[in-house]
């Protein structure tokens, strides 16, 4: 693989029962390019967290993956109303989520976390009003 | 154990397109991200959820098999997805905790 491979997906929104459809895409794409289980399932598990957090708190967004010869780079992109306590945020078991959320099992204050339990890095750019932007790596 | 042997042992298969998985351990949780967090790739997932999310997180988390405890319903259209994405499902009638006290003789 010489040149990086891009994946472009907008993550929609409304529909909370096809949020996943990004991360199940990049899966196969990953799995055709023969990337080891265990990774796929890192790249995998963050992306659907991230994903799961666009639909839920910033009406969809997009989803870039980049995967090169070395790293596979994850950015999660929104309009949402931004992050205002990153720190909080990152606390397992914090979530703003509502009570309709938590019945469909999601809501636990587990997401961001597990991102960043996934991912090698993990980097949050956010803005109150204006929106979030997370880029994360998987070394290959 | 493979996920196809359950059904000798009282479960029952709902969707069992990869039915020649091993099983690998066992996880029980009904909040998927806490699932996605702490379940082991080959894990058999005990929960009683039963929505579209459940099929994802199987998936992504790529656990051998979703064991619907309780004897909870899943929908016709969400068996149907599980088999188009290839996620075993299966059912027990027993409570979670006697579904987990059986699995743990038949895994270990």
């Amino acid at each position: 693989m010489s040149e990086p491979l891009i994946f472009h997906f907008d993550v929609d929104g409304e529909n909370f029962a096809s949020a996943g459809q990004a991360s199940t895409q990049v899966k196969k794409n990953l799995r055709q390019l023969g990337v080891p289980a265990a990774t796929i399932r890192r790249v995998s598990i963050a992306m659907y967290e991230g994903e799961i957090n666009m639909v839920i708190h910033a009406n969809g967004g997009t989803a870039d993956v980049i995967v090169s010869e070395d790293y596979i780079e994850i950015i999660l992109a929104d309009k949402g109303p931004g992050i205002p306590n990153i720190e909080q945020a990152m606390q397992e078991g914090f979530s703003t989520a509502t009570d309709q959320i938590r019945s469909l099992g999601f809501g636990a204050g587990m997401g961001l976390p597990n991102m960043k339990r996934y991912t090698d890095t993990m980097e949050i750019d956010t803005m109150v009003g204006v929106g979030t932007t997370i880029t994360m790596y998987v070394y290959l | 154990m493979l996920v196809k042997e359950l059904q000798e042992h009282g479960f029952e298969a709902l969707s069992l397109p990869d039915g020649d998985r091993e099983i690998d351990g066992v996880y029980i949780g009904d909040l998927l991200s806490w699932v996605m967090g702490r379940a082991q790739m080959d894990n058999a997932w005990i929960t009683i959820m039963t929505n579209v999310n459940v099929i994802a997180v199987a998936s992504l988390a790529d656990t051998s098999c979703v064991i619907l405890a309780e004897g909870v319903d899943m929908p016709e259209d969400l068996i149907e997805t599980a088999k188009q994405k290839e996620i075993n499902v299966l059912r027990s009638d027993q409570p979670i905790y006697e579904t987990a006290v059986q699995l743990s003789k038949l895994v270990s």
